[in-house]
C-alpha cells in the first residue's frame, strides 16, 4: 500500500471504469423500478428503497420476497441478510479508504458491491479511493434516476430481458470476478461458490443463494489456513506473498 | 410496509457502516484476512451464476447464457469493460429475437 499520489493516466483509467460501472449497474435501476412497482410497492417506497437502502440485492430480494406473497417483514429480514455482505466489504474497504468522521459515514451510503470491487484491487490509498467515490457516486445517481424512470413507467417498461439487460448484470459481475482469478484457489472457490449458489436456488428465498455461496469462502478459508500451518517454515513464505 | 421498508433501510445502512468503523484488528488475524480477501470471489461468483442460469427460484437455461459466453470471449480477449458488459446485452437482445 503506497500513498504515492496517482498519475493523471491513472487517473482517467480509474474514473473511466468506476463511470462505465455506474452506466452498467445504473441501467439495471429501471428494472428494479418496474420489478418494485408490480411486486406490489408503491413508487414512493420504491424509490425511497434506492436512496435509502441502496444495495441492489437487498432492495430485488425485498420486492422478490413481497411478490412472492411473503410478509413484508421477512422480506425486510431477507434484504438484511443480504446487507450483512456489505459489513464484510466494509471491514475490507476500512483500511484501504482510512476515512474518519463524515467521509466514513457518507461512504458507508455507497459501500456496494461495485464501489468495493472498482476499489479493492487498487495498490494506492488515492486509487482505492478514486475508484470507490466515483464508482459509489455514479452507481447512486444513475440507479436512483433509473428506478424513479422504471418504476412511473411501470411495467410497459419493466420487463429487463428487453435489450437483454439481464445478461449484462451477469457479464458486470463476471468482468468484476475476473482479475480476482489468478490464483487457483479463487478459481476453485469461485466455481465451488456458483455451484452451492445454484444447489440452493430452487430450495431457498432469492438471494439466499448468494449468501450461502459466501459460506464457501469461509470454509476454504479456515481449511487452507490449517493445511497451510502443517508444513511449519512455509506458513511466513506463503503469507508473505500474500498481496 | 412502510415500517418494512423503513426498518430495512436503516438496519442496510449500520451493517454498512459497521463494517467500515470496527477495529482493523478484526482482520489482522490471517484466517479472517483470508476469509475477507475469499468473500468478495464467492459472491461475485455465485451473482453471476444466479444472475445468468436462474429466474426466482427456478434454475433457467435461456439468451442469458449467450450473452455471458460473449462476456467470457471478450474477457479472454482484454477488452475493456463497457465493451465486454454492452456486448452481452446486445447478444443475449440480438437472441431473443431470432
Amino acid at each position: 500500500m503506497s500513498d504515492a499520489a496517482l498519475s493523471p493516466g491513472e487517473r482517467s483509467g480509474i474514473v473511466r471504469d468506476s463511470l462505465a460501472v455506474g452506466v452498467a449497474t445504473g441501467a439495471y435501476g429501471i428494472g428494479f423500478g418496474a420489478v418494485s412497482v408490480a411486486s406490489g410497492l408503491s413508487v414512493a417506497q420504491t424509490c425511497v428503497l434506492s436512496l435509502l437502502m441502496f444495495t441492489g440485492a437487498s432492495q430485488f430480494a425485498l420486492a422478490g420476497v413481497v411478490a412472492a406473497g411473503g410478509a413484508p417483514m421477512s422480506g425486510a429480514a431477507t434484504a438484511l441478510l443480504l446487507g450483512t455482505r456489505n459489513t464484510l466489504y466494509g471491514l475490507r474497504m476500512a483500511p484501504l479508504l482510512q476515512w474518519r468522521g463524515w467521509r466514513r459515514f457518507a461512504a458507508a451510503h455507497v459501500l456496494i458491491d461495485e464501489s468495493t470491487a472498482m476499489a479493492v484491487n487498487r495498490d494506492s490509498t488515492a486509487g482505492a479511493r478514486l475508484g470507490f467515490a466515483t464508482t459509489g457516486i455514479a452507481v447512486f445517481v444513475l440507479w436512483n434516476l433509473a428506478t424513479a424512470v422504471g418504476a412511473v413507467a411501470g411495467e410497459a417498461v419493466g420487463d429487463p430481458r428487453t435489450f437483454g439487460l439481464d445478461a449484462a448484470v451477469g457479464a458486470a459481475f463476471l468482468a468484476l470476478l475476473w482479475p480476482r482469478l489468478e490464483a487457483r484457489r479463487n478459481v476453485v472457490v469461485a466455481v465451488a461458490a456458483a455451484a452451492v449458489a445454484l444447489a440452493m436456488v430452487p430450495v431457498s428465498a432469492p438471494g439466499v443463494p448468494v449468501l450461502a455461496a459466501g459460506g464457501v469462502a469461509l470454509l476454504v478459508g479456515v481449511l487452507a489456513g490449517r493445511r497451510r500451518a502443517a508444513p511449519a517454515g512455509r506458513t511466513a513464505d506463503a503469507d508473505g506473498g500474500h498481496r | 410496509m412502510w415500517t418494512a421498508v423503513l426498518l430495512a433501510c436503516v438496519g442496510c445502512y449500520a451493517l454498512k457502516l459497521a463494517g467500515l468503523s470496527l477495529p482493523e484488528r478484526v482482520l489482522s488475524h490471517p484466517t479472517v484476512e483470508r476469509v475477507a480477501d475469499l468473500i468478495p470471489v464467492a459472491l461475485l461468483a455465485a451473482l453471476v451464476a444466479v444472475q445468468v442460469f436462474s429466474s426466482g427460484t427456478a434454475l433457467a437455461l435461456d439468451a442469458r447464457v449467450l450473452g455471458v459466453a460473449f462476456a467470457v470471449v471478450a474477457l479472454l480477449l482484454r477488452m475493456p469493460f463497457l465493451v465486454v458488459v454492452v456486448g452481452a446485452a446486445l447478444v443475449a437482445g440480438l437472441a431473443r429475437l431470432v
